[in-house]
């Protein structure tokens, strides 16, 4: 038990990133907008959370630029796609490439640089839990705040009007619009609240799991929240459970690399994307007829108002 | 904004097609040269530099062509996946897992007849890539599995694998602690020519006459087409869907498996990291550039690798990272994409309100 918990927790903590991302893609894709872009905003998150962070000294400002960030940069994706109604595919491997390159454009003279970010404290009664205390309540202030998300999101999503209206978007927007719902007034909040997530989760790297700068530091995280999302069929509380598993997978590795273990690190490194790749196959088995269960019915499909099937 | 309304060309010309692209290739140089501005960059001489760099001299316009061959060669590997409407973003992975089984061989065979070596190098080269391919293909048609993550997945594999060599067993002793291995001999390396130039360019150009060819005047061609434009027709008419998603993501790997062996045989001589600077995902810019055609192809992969030797001067010249070349990739895929609404919609003005007839 002493060996597990700490790696439990560690799990949480690894996780925790890309819980935002995931939570962000979900609200996206539920609207119909798949948004492929997430790596390229956690990027540059990661980048404006760390140079907010640098230049006010304030984390929390940080967190915010990196939420900002993200809407922003997602603007131009929710323009071409929604308003446009370009290909989704494209669009968003034009925002990976774009946030990849801008964030290490801008962060070239940076890396390496560390900053003093969040600090974990113990959640006050929660914390002495026996197992679930150190596990999941002596973490910073973000990973609480993650918790709550996924609960929100999972009320809000499946128990309010709008999220009931953002689903009518996602499944079938001709009766959504026939019904006086505006489509694209609500792909456009969801696709923009949803890359305002990747750049907050892109912030969690900087600020506070890594208090530091490094180009390129998501290492495809923003491709696997994509598979997890998938994996989570569109749910945000089974998508956690993804979360928290690729976190485990990672906190491990990195544990074995630290304890000097003679399998090589390449290896150790392979885990993590071996694993996405396992549990996306697992889930497409699992799912009947080619069609996934849960796929929002119009994901990826741009709306037209004036034009008929 | 009410009233106006946007009306579907039918079938836009050719030469309309030819003039947003070009309208959209221009507006992103212009947001590039806005964000280089902002960055204290005078864009006119950044831009003016990348043309010196590339096309002013003999060595820069070889050293284009020497960019081009390997966008090429990934852009063909798209094209046919993407003829298929199935992404594959994983050409980066399937060439290093061609460039992997090329040095594979060049390590390990006793062949001694060089032409011999030339022609297992080909083989290897391209049965790993297509294997590194077929099997998200394999995913894809079996299950349904989103090849789009399962590509990318593939990508960090095989970069792990090649870390993997590169730091144990393949490196290079005399290298001092650089991740490469030592450089090949001389009969494992492709014909070079005018200082830099190599075979692959031949591959290249051959392979774009013989994918353009197969596309458009083969049955099979045929069916890739329509598997890519219509699913459900394509089942219905007895076309099989499985076979053949996993057949073109096979060829399309072994191209890219192909461009990872001409990489490291022909113009490198060594694997080393880092030989690929993120080839695989130019390919997916400049086949959708290239409008998916083969022919069309080479050129565009010309223009992509004026802009990537620019790059490469403006580092030294103007001190600008390499990544603002990939800036202004991102950017010239978002205007490109943009200007498609114009290539095949027309904007339709508002009319005068029509007489009503009367109630």
């Amino acid at each position: 038990m002493d060996v597990l918990i700490p790696i439990l927790a560690a799990a949480v903590r690894s996780g925790t990133p890309v819980v935002y991302a995931v939570m962000g893609e979900i609200l996206a894709e539920r609207s119909g907008v798949m948004n492929l872009g997430l790596e390229g905003l956690m990027l540059l998150g990661a980048f404006a959370g760390f140079s907010a962070t640098q230049s006010t000294g304030s984390p929390e400002l940080g967190l915010a630029a990196a939420f900002a960030a993200g809407t922003l940069a997602t603007f131009i994706h929710a323009f071409l796609c929604v308003t446009l109604g370009g290909n989704q595919t494209v669009s968003g491997l034009a925002l990976a490439m774009f946030g990849g390159g801008m964030s290490a454009m801008l962060g070239r003279g940076h890396i390496g640089e560390t900053i003093k970010g969040l600090m974990p404290f113990d959640f006050p009664l929660l914390c002495r839990i026996p197992l679930i205390g150190p596990v999941f309540f002596r973490h910073d202030v973000m990973v609480y705040i993650s918790f709550l998300l996924v609960f929100f999101l999972h009320f809000f999503i499946f128990r309010t009007r709008p999220g009931m209206n953002l689903r009518a978007v996602g499944e079938n927007p001709r009766a959504a619009d026939a019904m006086g719902m505006s489509v694209s007034r609500a792909r456009y909040l969801y696709t923009l609240v949803g890359g305002g997530l990747a750049g907050l989760a892109g912030g969690y790297l900087s600020v506070v799991y890594s208090q530091m700068w490094v180009e390129g530091m998501t290492a495809g995280r923003g491709w696997i929240a994509v598979a997890l999302v998938i994996f989570g069929i569109w749910r945000p509380v089974r998508a956690m459970f993804g979360c928290y598993l690729f976190g485990g997978i990672d906190a491990l590795q990195l544990r074995m690399q630290a304890a000097g273990t003679s399998i090589p690190a390449p290896i150790l490194l392979m885990l993590p994307y071996l694993m996405t790749l396992g549990v996306l196959v697992f889930i497409s088995i699992r799912s009947k007829s080619g069609i996934l269960l849960g796929a929002p019915a119009s994901l990826g499909t741009p709306f037209r108002r004036e034009e008929r099937e | 904004m009410s009233g106006w309304r946007l009306e579907r060309r039918v079938s836009p010309s050719a030469l309309w097609s030819a003039s947003v692209t070009a309208v959209s290739i221009l507006a992103a140089l212009a947001l590039g040269g806005l964000l280089m501005a902002l960055m204290d960059v005078n864009p006119a001489k950044a831009y003016f530099e990348m043309l010196r760099g590339s096309l002013g001299s003999w060595y820069g316009f070889a050293e284009t062509i020497v960019k081009a061959i390997p966008i090429t060669l990934t852009g063909l590997a798209c094209i046919l996946a993407f003829k298929a409407s199935i992404w594959n973003i994983g050409a980066e992975g399937q060439l290093i897992m061609g460039a992997l089984a090329a040095t594979a061989f060049v390590r390990y065979s006793r062949l001694e007849s060089p032409f011999g070596i030339l022609v297992c190098m080909f083989a290897a080269s391209a049965a790993a890539g297509g294997l590194w391919g077929a099997v998200p293909g394999f995913l894809k048609g079996k299950w349904n599995v989103n090849e789009i993550i399962a590509t990318l997945m593939g990508n960090y594999i095989a970069a792990c694998l090649m870390d993997l060599l590169l730091y144990g067993a393949w490196k290079d002793p005399a290298s001092m602690g650089f991740p490469m291995t030592a450089p090949f001999p001389p009969g494992a390396r492709l014909w070079v020519f005018a200082g830099r130039l190599h075979a692959g360019l031949f591959i290249a150009l051959v392979l774009a006459v013989m994918i353009h060819v197969t596309m458009r005047r083969t049955q099979w061609g045929f069916e890739v087409r329509v598997i890519g434009e219509n699913r459900k027709a394509a089942r219905y008419v007895g076309i099989g869907i499985m076979k053949n998603i996993v057949l073109v993501m096979f060829l399309s790997g072994a191209i890219a498996g192909l461009c990872g062996m001409s990489e490291v045989a022909g113009l490198h001589g060594r694997l080393s990291r880092g030989f690929s600077v993120g080839y695989g995902f130019t390919g997916v810019i400049v086949a959708w550039l290239a409008g998916l055609n083969a022919l069309l192809l080479p050129f565009v992969a010309f223009l992509m690798g004026i802009l990537l030797v620019g790059g490469d001067t403006l580092q030294v010249v103007m001190g600008l990272p390499l990544s603002s070349v990939q800036v202004v990739q991102g950017l010239i895929l978002f205007c490109v994409l943009g200007g498609d609404i114009f290539r095949n919609y027309r904007l339709i003005r508002p009319r005068a309100p029509r007489h009503r007839e009367a109630v």
